[in-house]
């Protein structure tokens, strides 16, 4: 396990080489002449700004040559000025990336919580209604389109019901609390405003929800068949003969078993909630990543594009990595043949 | 797990256990979708492009599903809209098992370098998200369907790569092929009579899970207005239509629903095959 | 005369089988335990004992059904609800497991599983006095420097240590009644002397009542005053060791008898017993053991044995008086 981990971390830097290189080279062989998107397709007659324009975005170039000056600035935290924003895109990557944390957390955190619950139930009540519930509920969530059922619950609950704000992440009349972290709950509490905080939670209700159910069905097939297969073990037995209760049984013994084999999967569900927060922050308005990669792509925005993909694939790599080690770190048997080998 | 083993196994003991509720249920919905779009020309009263009565109307008796911004009719855009979805889709799957079955099978039988070379580009195809690599290579590339679709093959073939190797590593080793190399046929000649054969049933398994998934990236992909072009009758663009009249709920409801039931079909479709291949979750 | 510790009368378990026909895995079986003392139940496995022990624990599956009786210090316990009978599991009887591998929670140190035990019946002991009484528990069953033992996880353990470990956590409330599952079935020879002469030692001290259930005669042999034996879901033998193993008067323990390698003598092959038990559901008519009996007579075919006394034991077998008197058993070699 420790020699996994070893080799994952020396392959990764080599992987996000590899990402990087991907990226870039995308955009080097686009059929859309970037320059249309800079300088607009009326300026295109002109040679002067023409010219201009490709000296200044360095689009004279050599292929190798732009490679390695983008290689060079990467190591700075350069990732080149965007062509739409005309601010550099780490800046506006920076800026946006508290908000898709936040929106992917609290994602995160309801799917698992409802994942888990599900498939706790679902293992209890094995081949039952409930079973079945769970089972429809958790593919319903993996097959629904998230721009959909978000255009859905937003109309339902914001427009019809008027229970929860519409979109953005805090009231539009409201002041965004002053920047600290980014993370507008955590920087509302600190500036100590209670009606923004509440407003903040308000609006992250039915993104996260919409973004968090695509992750329950993962979640929760995985809990039932681990809990299963969990339920069958002498020591659930031996727990109950001790005279422990259904519930102790279920969750102090059976549970925390379960969630073993459940955090191996919680990267592999990253990967849809960073497909789904793509799509779920263009539904409500979101002003993360994702609507800024969405915003890049449509207009062609090259040194953004190749900055969100990398930054998405290096997170990908990075929670892949982080679920490997968590998964070390929790299972005792794991961590005795760590500190044996080492 | 050997892949003949799971196909003869399953054909003839387990037939009648794999034809569970899910599988059943899934395959009638996808089916349904198949008929509807093969012979929807033949009984379809309005032109999915055709303004076919007043702008924003509720679903009515002659307007099921209501008509959108411009006076068409949603219903019909909608199954009309299944046109495009599964061609794409069953396309898209096909290059990649082509191309990543390949790859695969070169990989897994050369080895070596090429096989280095091979696994390396399929490690990095897949530290991306799917989606952000799909964006990124259909911007490169241009807008528009096909490119979509070009974008979709990049992103699944490295699965089926991934698959077909392991697979070609555990049939080479088997006694007929080591028999076939003693008998000196030559290395295509074992390739592609003694090992490929065998390899294949998996990879059909899995393109049949990844179906669903496939359609979902598409209609994302022109939702975000990097696949099909505004006249289109495509659930991802007509969908991106509703988003900007989201009150009148009914002009994306058609084609989200589509979306859904097609996608739950194919996943209940690949859940319960799952579930009859893995004894674990059963 | 008070009630004894444990008293089971004419218990009966069935299972549902596949097809919903009726599996009798348990039919009749009475037995008596008394307060301090080692009985060994003794039978292949299939022959029903696990369940019985089950069945007083009240952790059969679901499905099953229960008739008869089973008596802890004269209190009924068949018919008690989940509720009830949770308070006397674990704080009345403590059970033993057989592999005591997979018996312990692995995410939880020993500690803290035998914390837990106390805390189930005993909340109002506090977190901290839970924990010594553990370490306290780990002292009783010899387990050297418990202070650190009880932070350890149970893969940092040997098998004997899980095994000492899980008798802590049995005896963690004191329980007057100790079943014993096959406790040292998986564990290497010498161990197994160890946690047998633990057990003896908690009989002693502790006065606990212990039914120590197993296949093997020559476990019951160095430790159990009386035993009995059971095949296919009945007793067929009971009485104390020194009589049953000076005269089995029974077929099937004769056989057992006589696959117990003899004291100094090194054999290759055992002598066993030809055939194996049959499932629940081909169990034949008569005498269960009649299709492995080389005294089977054609009674044995139709008559089902009732338990009666012959002698010193209590025996179910047709020929149990003819046998001994023909000499047919003189394969007593085994010395208790």
């Amino acid at each position: 396990m420790t020699t996994y981990i070893v080799r994952r971390l020396i392959a990764m830097p080599l992987l996000l080489l590899g990402v990087i290189t991907v990226a870039f080279l995308l955009t080097y062989f686009t059929a859309a002449d970037p320059l249309t998107s800079i300088i607009g397709e009326r300026q295109m007659n002109n040679p002067a700004v023409v010219e201009a324009a490709r000296e200044r975005w360095g689009l004279d170039r050599s292929l190798p040559e732009r490679y390695l000056i983008y290689l060079g600035n990467l190591v700075t935290g350069d990732m080149g000025t965007s062509f739409r924003t005309r601010q550099p895109v780490a800046q506006d990557l920076m800026v946006r990336l508290p908000a898709t944390l936040e929106l992917v957390i609290a994602a995160m955190f309801l799917g698992t919580i409802f994942g888990v619950v599900l498939g706790v139930l679902a293992a209890r009540f094995r081949d039952g209604p409930i079973d079945n519930i769970a089972r429809l509920f958790a593919l319903v969530g993996a097959s629904a389109p998230v721009f959909w059922s978000g255009l859905l619950v937003l109309f339902i609950f914001s427009v019809q019901l008027g229970w929860l704000p519409g979109p953005g992440r805090i009231d539009t009349r409201a002041v965004a609390p002053p920047f600290v972290t980014g993370f507008y709950t955590v920087d509302a509490l600190l500036a100590g405003d209670w009606a923004g905080f509440r407003s903040v939670l308000l609006h992250l209700v039915l993104p996260a929800s919409v973004l968090g159910w695509t992750v329950t069905g993962i979640v929760s097939r995985m809990v039932r068949a681990s809990m299963l297969d969990v339920l069958s073990q002498e020591y659930i037995l031996a727990a109950r003969a001790k005279g422990a209760g259904p519930l102790r049984v279920l969750i102090h013994h059976a549970l925390r078993n379960a969630m073993l084999p459940t955090l191996t999967i919680l990267g592999f569900s990253f990967a849809y909630l960073i497909t789904g927060a793509i799509l779920t922050e263009t539904i409500f308005s979101w002003p993360g990543i994702g609507s800024y990669a969405v915003a890049a792509a449509r207009g062609l925005d090259h040194p953004a594009i190749v900055g969100v993909t990398i930054v998405g694939g290096a997170a990908f790599l990075i929670s892949n990595l982080l679920t490997d080690i968590a998964y070390a770190l929790v299972d005792p048997r794991v961590k005795l043949s760590q500190q044996e080998s080492s | 797990m050997s892949a003949a083993v799971t196909r003869n196994a399953g054909r003839r003991a387990m037939l009648p256990q794999w034809a569970t509720l899910p599988v059943v249920f899934g395959g009638i919905i996808v089916l349904l979708w198949v008929v509807v779009g093969i012979t929807i020309p033949l009984w379809t009263p309005y032109d999915p492009t055709m303004l076919a009565g007043g702008r924003f109307q509720p679903p009515n008796a002659s307007h099921w599903l209501g008509t959108d911004a411009l006076g068409r009719d949603v219903l019909m855009r909608t199954l009309y809209g299944v046109r495009h979805s599964l061609p794409i889709a069953a396309l898209v799957i096909f290059c990649a098992v082509l191309i990543g079955g390949t790859l695969g099978a070169i990989a897994g039988f050369v080895g070596g370098l090429v096989d280095s070379i091979i696994m390396r580009l399929v490690d990095v195809t897949l530290s991306f998200p799917p989606i952000l690599l799909a964006m990124a290579v259909t911007a490169a590339l241009g807008p528009g369907l096909g490119n979509a679709a070009i974008a979709m093959v990049i992103v699944w073939w490295p699965i089926y790569a991934r698959l077909m190797r392991a697979q070609v590593l555990s049939v080479r080793e088997r006694e007929h092929v080591e028999a076939a190399i003693a008998a000196g046929a030559t290395r295509p000649r074992v390739l592609t009579k003694h090992i490929l054969p065998l390899c294949w049933s998996p990879i059909i398994v899995n393109a049949t899970m990844d179906f669903g998934q496939v359609v979902l990236l598409a209609a994302s992909l022109s939702f975000i207005g990097l696949g099909a072009v505004p006249p289109t009758p495509e659930w991802g663009q007509m969908i991106s239509d509703g988003a900007l009249h989201f009150y009148r709920w009914w002009i994306a409801a058609g084609p989200g629903i589509a979306i859904l039931s097609i996608v739950l079909g194919f996943n209940f479709l690949g859940d319960g095959l799952r579930d009859f291949l893995d004894p674990r979750s059963k | 005369m008070t009630a004894p510790l444990l008293e089971i009368r004419d218990l009966s378990v069935t299972f549902a089988g596949r097809h919903g026909e009726a599996l009798e895995a348990v039919s009749g079986v009475d037995l008596t335990v008394n307060a301090g003392e080692l009985h060994g139940v003794v039978g292949e496995s299939g022959s029903g004992k696990s369940v019985t022990m089950l069945a007083v624990m009240g952790l059969l599956s679901p499905g099953a059904r229960l008739s008869g009786s089973i008596r802890l210090d004269g209190r009924e316990l068949v018919g008690l609800s989940d509720r009830q009978m949770r308070r006397i599991r674990g704080a009345r009887i403590g059970y033993i497991f057989q592999d005591p591998m997979t018996a312990l929670n692995p995410l939880l140190t020993v500690g803290d599983q035998i914390a837990e035990a106390i805390r189930i019946h005993k909340p109002q002991v506090g977190r901290t006095q839970a924990r010594e009484q553990a370490v306290e528990l780990l002292r009783l069953v010899a387990i050297p420097i418990p202070e650190r033992r009880a932070t350890q996880y149970p893969h940092e353990f040997s098998g004997g240590m899980r095994q000492r470990a899980v008798i802590a956590m049995a005896m963690a409330n004191e329980p007057d009644l100790l079943i014993a599952d096959e406790p040292t079935t998986a564990l290497d020879v010498t161990i197994q002397a160890q946690i047998m002469e633990l057990l003896e030692r908690l009989r002693r001290d502790k006065g606990v009542g212990i039914v120590l259930v197993t296949h093997d005669l020559g476990v019951v042999a160095g430790a159990a005053r009386s035993l009995s034996i059971m095949y296919s879901g009945r007793v067929v033998e009971r009485g104390s060791v020194d009589d049953v193993f000076a005269a089995p008067r029974h077929p099937y323990t004769a056989g057992l008898l006589a696959s117990l390698p003899q004291a100094g003598t090194r054999v290759d092959r055992l002598t066993a017993i030809p055939g194996s038990p049959p499932p629940i559901s081909m169990r034949p008519a008569g005498c269960s053991f009649h299709p492995r009996c080389a005294h089977a007579v054609e009674q044995c075919r139709i008559e089902r044995p009732a338990l009666r006394e012959v002698g010193a034991v209590t025996v179910a077998c047709h020929r149990a008086e003819e046998l001994v008197s023909t000499g047919l058993m003189q394969l007593s070699g085994a010395d208790a």
